[in-house]
C-alpha cells in the first residue's frame, strides 16, 4: 500500500485559502472548525511564504501516544484516523501534535471541548465506507472512491500535493531542481521524522 | 502536418526569437533587482531559529489567532514525555508500592495492639475533622482511579472490557476527576486548618524516625503526640502534593491561564508525576489505617480508639488529653509504637 502524505510547495501557495473552503465544504465542517489552514510566514515581508497545513498523518503519531482512549488509528495508507465514540475530548492531542490539527466544536474550561475533529485525508473513519453515520461524523471518504483529497486535488497552484509519499517528493524535488529554488518540505521532519533531499 | 502549420510555426519561433532579442536587456534588468529565492524563508533556516522550543509562527486569515502556528516541534517532546516517563513513573510508584505493601505484610503482619484490646475509648477525632478527612479521601480515591485510568486505561481496561465501556467509563471519569478536584481542594483546606498545629515537626519526631517508628520491630513504641512523624509526613505530603495538584489541576481546567501550550505540557507534567507519587503515599497510609494495623481504623471510623492502642503510639497525646504531666517527652510510653495511621 501507499504511505500517504501531504506536501505544500510553499513557493507555489498563493494564500488563496480554496483548500481551507473546499474541505469545509466537502465534509460539512462544523462552524469554528477548520481541519486545514493557511499561514503565512513573514507576512508583508520580502520572501514571504504561506503554507497550508493540516493533519500531516505522522510516523509515529504522537496524538495517538498521549491519547488516554486510544482513539487513534493509523489505516494501511499510514492514514490517521479516530472514533468520535471513543474521544472524551480531553484535547491531550492537541497538545501532542506539531501542527495545530485536532479542533474541537467548543473552546471550553473544564474540558467541555466536545469531540475531537481534524483531518481525515479525505478517508472518513471507523463506521462503513461512504455511509451516512460515516459522512456525518468524518465527512466524506473520498479514498474509498479512488480519489485524493479534495484540498490537493483541486489547488489551483497544484501547490499542495497529496499522495504517496515518495511519488509527492520526487514531484517536489523535480519541481526544485527545474527552478532552482524551494524553500522546503514544511513539517516534514516533525511529522515523518525526515525531509525531502534534493 | 499541412504547409500552412509547418509555415505558421516557423513564423511562431521566429517571433518569439525576435521577441527575445528584443526583451533580453530588461529581463537581464529586472533579474538584478527581483530574485524569488533570495529573501524567502525557507523551513530549514526557521527551524534552526526556533532552537528546538517554540513554533514556528505566522499569519491565518480565518479568526482564530491559536490556528496561526505553523509547527510546533517542541509538541512531539510533551507526547514522549507524557506517554514515556510519566507513564513509567505511575507504573513504578503505584504497582511498586502495592509490592513493597505486600511484602512488609507477608513479613510483619498485622501490627497488633501488644498490650490487648481495652475496655475503655478515647475519643481521637471529632465530626468535623472525620468530615474533612473522608471529604479529602473520598475525593481522592475518585481522583486517582479515574487518573490512572488516564494513564493506564488503555492498556488493562481496554483490551478487557472493549471499546464501547471503556469509551463510556473515561467520559464519566473525565467529568468526575474535573468536578471532584474541588471537594478535594475544599478537603485539603480544612483538614490544614484542622491539623496544621498538631503537625509542625519537632524533637519527638527525630527520636520516633531513629526507631524506625516501631514498624519493623513488634513490641517496639516510640512516644508520639497526637500525630508522629509517620503521620506528620502524610500530612504534608497531602499538603504540598495535594496543594501541586490543585494548583496545576486548576491550569489545565482553565487553559488560558496556564501561559500558552509549554505552560500547560509542563503543568500536566508536574500534575501526572505529583500524582503518581501522592498516590503511592496514600495507598501506604490507607494500608496502614485499615488491614495493616489493629484499632487503627478506628480513629476515622467512630473517631473513638481503643485506649491501650492510643497509650502504644501516642502515649504523650494520651497523657495530654488525659490531664496528666504533659511536660515530659519520653517518659510516658508504655512501650515504644508502631506506626499509626487513620
Amino acid at each position: 500500500m501507499a504511505r500517504m502524505k501531504f506536501l505544500c510547495d510553499a513557493d507555489r501557495c498563493i494564500e488563496c485559502n480554496a483548500c481551507v473552503t473546499a474541505c469545509k465544504n466537502e465534509h460539512e465542517v462544523p462552524w469554528g472548525i477548520n481541519r486545514r489552514r493557511v499561514v503565512t510566514i513573514n507576512d508583508g515581508l520580502p520572501g514571504e511564504r504561506s503554507v497550508s497545513m493540516a493533519c500531516m498523518h505522522c510516523t509515529d503519531a504522537p496524538c495517538a501516544a498521549v491519547c488516554p482512549v486510544d482513539c487513534f488509528y493509523t489505516t494501511e495508507d499510514a492514514v490517521v484516523l479516530h472514533s468520535k465514540d471513543t474521544c472524551i475530548g480531553c484535547g491531550y492531542c492537541f497538545y501532542a501534535c506539531p501542527f495545530g490539527a485536532p479542533q474541537y466544536p467548543r473552546v471550553g474550561n473544564f474540558g467541555t471541548r466536545g469531540k475531537m475533529d481534524k483531518c481525515t485525508y479525505c478517508a472518513g473513519g471507523p463506521e462503513a465506507d461512504m455511509t451516512e453515520a460515516e459522512y456525518v461524523k468524518y465527512g466524506s471518504n473520498r479514498l474509498a472512491e479512488g480519489k485524493l483529497p479534495l484540498c490537493a486535488e483541486m489547488c489551483s497552484t497544484k501547490s499542495l500535493l497529496a499522495g504517496d509519499g515518495d511519488i509527492i517528493a520526487d514531484i517536489y524535488r523535480e519541481r526544485v531542481v527545474t527552478r532552482g529554488y524551494g524553500s522546503g518540505a514544511w513539517g516534514w521532519r516533525s511529522a515523518y521524522g525526515e525531509t525531502v533531499s534534493v | 502536418m499541412t504547409i500552412f502549420t509547418k509555415m505558421s510555426r516557423v513564423i511562431a519561433v521566429l517571433a518569439l526569437g525576435l521577441f527575445a532579442v528584443i526583451a533580453q536587456p530588461q529581463a537581464a534588468q529586472a533579474q538584478d533587482i527581483i530574485n524569488p529565492t533570495a529573501e524567502s524563508v525557507t523551513e530549514d533556516a526557521l527551524m534552526e531559529a526556533l532552537n528546538g522550543d517554540a513554533q514556528v509562527q505566522g499569519r491565518v486569515s480565518i479568526p482564530d489567532d491559536l490556528s496561526s502556528g505553523l509547527i510546533k516541534p517542541a509538541n512531539r517532546g510533551w507526547a514522549d514525555t507524557h506517554g514515556g516517563p510519566v507513564r513509567t513513573v505511575n507504573l513504578i510508584a503505584v504497582v511498586g508500592m502495592i509490592v513493597l505493601l505486600v511484602a512488609f505484610y507477608a513479613i510483619r503482619g498485622k501490627i497488633r495492639i501488644d498490650s490487648g484490646p481495652s475496655s475503655e475509648r478515647i475519643q481521637r477525632f471529632s465530626a468535623t475533622e472525620r468530615f474533612a478527612h473522608w471529604l479529602m479521601a473520598v475525593s481522592f480515591i475518585v481522583l486517582a482511579l479515574t487518573g490512572l485510568n488516564l494513564v493506564f486505561g488503555r492498556a488493562v481496561i481496554l483490551p478487557v472490557f472493549g471499546e464501547g465501556v471503556f469509551g463510556t467509563l473515561s467520559a464519566w471519569g473525565k467529568v468526575a476527576h474535573n468536578y471532584m478536584g474541588f471537594a478535594f481542594m475544599l478537603g485539603l483546606i480544612l483538614s490544614f486548618v484542622y491539623w496544621i498545629a498538631h503537625n509542625i515537626p519537632d524533637k519527638v519526631d527525630m527520636h520516633w524516625l531513629s526507631k524506625g517508628g516501631g514498624l519493623f520491630v513488634k513490641g517496639v513504641h516510640p512516644p508520639a503526640k497526637k500525630f508522629n512523624a509517620g503521620q506528620k509526613g502524610i500530612f504534608w505530603s497531602v499538603t504540598l502534593g495535594g496543594a501541586a495538584l490543585s494548583f496545576t489541576g486548576v491550569m489545565l481546567l482553565f487553559p488560558e491561564l496556564a501561559g500558552g501550550e509549554a505552560g500547560w505540557q509542563l503543568y500536566q507534567v508536574i500534575h501526572g508525576v505529583v500524582a503518581a507519587i501522592l498516590t503511592a503515599i496514600v495507598i501506604a497510609h490507607i494500608y496502614i489505617g485499615s488491614v495493616g494495623m489493629e484499632g487503627a481504623y478506628d480513629a476515622m471510623g467512630s473517631g473513638e480508639v481503643d485506649l491501650n492502642w492510643a497509650k502504644e503510639h501516642h502515649s504523650l497525646w494520651v497523657e495530654e488529653v488525659q490531664g496528666k504531666s504533659s511536660d515530659g517527652t519520653g517518659d510516658g510510653s508504655s512501650r515504644p509504637g508502631t506506626q499509626p495511621a487513620e
